[in-house]
């Protein structure tokens, strides 16, 4: 199974890596820092669900985010669809669960970080 | 032949990327820092999450997972895949192999979207990193929100596959 995987998440890997050239962390602050509210979500749950970040860095840089002033609400949505939303990782996942059942899950999951981030926004 | 084709990609992305450091062109050296760093995490866990799907596949018989986290487990049965799901590490896509598993060994629709998003957002090494870059009140705040929202997204999945004789491949 992992052979078969192999050229797949090679691939992924390589466009993940220039993806993330292509939003270094000064671009995420200055986008996720100024549009609080609405804005700063929408923002935060593209550039999460097209990142796919390890968290042992994306916690580091959150917590840089959160001291350049994003609001905690904005990284909630944000590490959400980074773990939950995979869109460089959906061809992957359509090998395991087909196209459509995929598609459905993330976008669901898209979904469910925008509400969680309204929930949050309700205690914080 | 058709194996050597399907490398075509990652060998030409890894030919640039030597040049690049050859020449010094920092574009293409970024883009390797960060080819490398994902390349480091994808060789940490994937291999092990293999050995694990591998022990697990042939140590747990189907019966038990059927009667644990099958179809009539109920709240038990969640519990269990939240707690598997936020003992392990690595990415997302490491997971997709063991959902297979927990498929093929009769795990419920259900409880096995619940696991995916268990491992994504509420696995234990990872919320200690929360909790020291986010503080605890955010880490704990997020954590029981996100529990019951992931676990109606498997409700909606079960719901929306259970008639349409629902399947998980092996690539």
């Amino acid at each position: 199974m992992f052979l078969n995987l192999l050229p797949l998440l090679l691939l992924m890997l390589a466009l993940i890596s220039v993806v993330l050239f292509l939003i270094p962390n000064e671009t995420l602050i200055r986008y996720m820092g100024k549009g609080s509210g609405i804005e700063g979500w929408a923002i935060a749950a593209l550039l999460g669900s097209v990142a796919l970040i390890p968290g042992f860095i994306a916690y580091p840089l959150c917590g840089i985010l959160i001291k350049s002033g994003v609001a905690y609400t904005t990284i909630a949505v944000f590490i959400t669809t980074l773990t939950m939303v995979g869109i460089v990782t959906l061809p992957l996942e359509a090998k395991f669960f087909g196209w459509k059942t995929s598609i459905i899950r993330n976008t669901l999951s898209f979904i469910a970080a925008l509400l969680i981030g309204f929930i949050m926004m309700l205690f914080l | 032949m058709k194996k050597i084709k399907e490398y075509i990609f990652p060998i030409v992305f890894l030919i640039f990327i030597g040049f690049s450091f050859l020449l010094n062109f920092a574009v293409g050296k970024q883009v390797g820092m960060n080819f490398w760093m994902f390349f480091k995490e994808m060789i940490l866990f994937l291999p092990l999450m293999f050995i694990l799907i591998g022990l697990f596949d042939v140590w747990v018989p189907r019966e038990k997972i059927e009667r644990h986290i099958g179809n009539e487990s109920g709240w038990k049965g969640t519990g269990l895949v939240i707690l598997l799901a936020s003992l392990q590490a690595g990415p997302l896509y490491g997971a997709f192999p063991f959902a297979y598993i927990l498929w093929k060994k009769g795990c419920s629709i259900k409880n096995i979207f619940i696991y995916l998003g268990a491992f994504a957002t509420i696995k234990i090494p990872m919320i200690t990193f929360e909790i020291g870059f986010l503080g605890l009140k955010f880490s704990l705040l997020r954590t029981l929100i996100t529990l019951p929202v992931f676990i109606f997204i498997g409700y909606i999945m079960e719901w929306y596959l259970k008639d349409k004789k629902f399947e998980m491949k092996q690539p």
